[in-house]
């Protein structure tokens, strides 16, 4: 149905357009002197301020493989995080722990463990499905590099990144 | 032929000359860089941003292990820009019409060049007058000139070949005539009070009587100057109004508007073909702030400061009074485009056709009237 858009009755003042021009170049001219004046406090100055002491506890950024504090690593190659991963970025060759290593009833540790970070999309499904508490997503965000091979994160970097995780796993306690 | 073979001649060519590359080469282009420059900062501080701030040299693309940023703020932003501008891939499309493709940036960038021959923009230095050529048709020079330029813009539209700088060539067409009028006949009542279209003249009149917009200035203000104030008022603001759509600024830019044709005329342009457009833009927006400045601001006078023939100093100060005189109105300019929306296409056609117009008009029987009967 049609319908008949009621127009506003425009004043003189508001017609001749004028005075409401004047009204905004005044508007903006406070926002410019604000800011000059440094008093306007909005823009964090990047490479040099970081919001890394803001970041609340629940980020999510670079996924990460831990170790305990025996120094073991936690990751027992059960594979689940690269089959419930969504682009398929990660991917686990396992090995056989070998029969004289002290920790040989864990049965299986990864030979390789890649990250592709190219594909992650930080969603946290391998640190939720993983049932060994091995892999966390820690507070990185600037993943950078200048060649493809160079944003796969292997094993040793992955470790590196994740670092040592103590205590149980706690993966049924409410704290986490 | 015997004042060809005078020195006379010989000191006329190399003044010329040196005035002319002086003002292109170290006051024009640098000012058009900087005003990009600028721009680009007051619209970043108007919305509470920061704009470029940081650019240095990328010495890691030559294999340091850092870059070097001198501290200088955003400063080294033009040179970075030109640079990419000129290593850019210049890219001709197959489709486009390649004579006028290439001749369209030429002729966006050459009249606005031109017309800065006849701006008077010093008074005297070391003796030299300060103005390339001081014609006495300075104005409509200006205003005959300035008027190709929309050739560029029509050539470039047409010649890409494609619709969005086709639609932007003609929205340039019908705009820029259109406000030709209103500029025109705006600048008419200061023609009737200064009675001379030198530019030279007009500064000289104003030197003598007061800026036309600031009539105190001289240090005294009679009844007439009072009365003529108003209509003088009138004129800067169609003037102001007219030179804005003149120069496809915002709220005018509608041959180039970036929300509704991609980039308009220059959609299909890049590398330094593209960046010719700009300058030409800039180089106009200078342009107009100079007429302005000449116009209605006393030019390169400013009270209690001496013209060159007291001294190369004050020579040198008129220089830089005049410059900053434009250099303010570039502000303006730039502070216009980040308050402004843009208008629509039959809302700029009224404006300049129903009002601009006839205020104008209105205007110049008004001065006239004032010049007869209050003189």
């Amino acid at each position: 149905m049609a319908y008949i858009v009621p127009r506003p009755k425009l004043t003189f003042w508001e017609r001749i357009y004028l005075p409401a021009i004047v009204g905004g170049l005044a508007i903006t001219i406070k926002h410019f002197k604000q800011m000059l004046l440094g008093r306007t406090n909005v823009v964090m100055q990047y490479p040099e301020e970081k919001w890394d002491a803001h970041m609340p506890e629940h980020y999510r950024g670079a996924p990460t493989l831990v170790t305990d504090d025996k120094g073991r690593e936690r990751c027992v190659a059960c594979q689940l995080c690269e089959f419930i991963c969504p682009p398929r970025c990660i991917s686990i060759a396992p090995e056989e722990i070998p029969a004289e290593s002290k920790w040989a009833k864990v049965e299986k540790r990864p030979r390789e463990f890649d990250i592709d970070m190219t594909r992650c999309i930080y969603c946290g499904m391998c640190e939720e499905v993983c049932p060994e508490q091995a892999i966390f997503l820690r507070k990185d965000y600037a993943i950078t590099g200048i060649t493809r091979a160079e944003m796969v994160h292997d094993k040793k970097r992955l470790y590196e990144l994740g670092g040592v995780f103590d205590g149980l796993v706690h993966k049924w306690n409410p704290r986490k | 032929m015997s004042f060809l073979a005078s020195p006379e001649f010989w000191f006329l060519v190399g003044t010329s000359l040196a005035k002319t590359l002086f003002l292109i080469f170290l006051v024009v282009l640098p000012m058009v860089s900087y005003t990009v420059y600028a721009e680009r900062r007051v619209s970043a501080l108007i919305q509470d941003r920061v704009g470029p701030n940081r650019t240095g040299f990328p010495l890691t693309l030559l294999g340091f292990r850092h870059d070097f940023s001198p501290g200088l703020g955003g400063l080294g932003q033009p040179v970075a820009d030109a640079v990419k501008f000129l290593l850019k891939e210049d890219f001709v499309p197959a489709h486009v019409n390649k004579f006028y493709f290439w001749l369209a940036p030429c002729l966006a960038m050459i009249p606005s060049i031109v017309t800065l021959a006849a701006i008077p923009f010093g008074s005297e230095f070391l003796g030299v007058r300060m103005v390339v050529a001081d014609l006495n048709v300075g104005l409509l020079y200006i205003f005959a000139i300035a008027s190709v330029g929309v050739y560029g813009i029509v050539l470039a539209g047409w010649s890409s070949n494609s619709k969005y700088p086709f639609l932007g060539g003609i929205r340039a067409t019908s705009q820029m005539i259109s406000y030709e009028l209103g500029l025109g006949l705006s600048a008419v009542p200061v023609l009737l009070i200064a009675g001379s279209t030198s530019l030279s003249k007009i500064t000289a009149y104003q030197v003598d009587h007061g800026w036309l917009l600031a009539p105190f200035t001289d240090g005294k203000l009679t009844l007439q100057e009072a009365l003529l104030w108003i209509p003088i008022v009138i004129a800067f603001v169609t003037f102001t109004i007219s030179m804005f759509a003149e120069t496809n600024r915002l709220p005018f830019d509608l041959p180039e508007s970036e929300t509704e044709l991609v980039a308009g005329y220059h959609t299909e342009y890049s590398s330094m073909k593209f960046a010719l457009f700009f300058l030409g833009e800039y180089t106009a927006m200078i342009i107009g702030s100079a007429v302005t400045v000449v116009l209605f601001l006393g030019g390169w006078h400013f009270p209690f400061i001496p013209d060159g023939s007291h001294g190369w100093f004050w020579g040198l100060l008129n220089i830089v009074t005049f410059f900053a005189k434009v250099a303010a109105l570039l502000f303006v300019f730039i502070w216009v485009r980040w308050t402004l929306p843009r208008f629509r296409y039959d809302q700029l056609m009224r404006v300049g056709w129903l009002y601009i117009f006839e205020i104008a008009l209105i205007n110049i029987f008004l001065v006239a009237g004032i010049l007869a009967f209050a003189g």
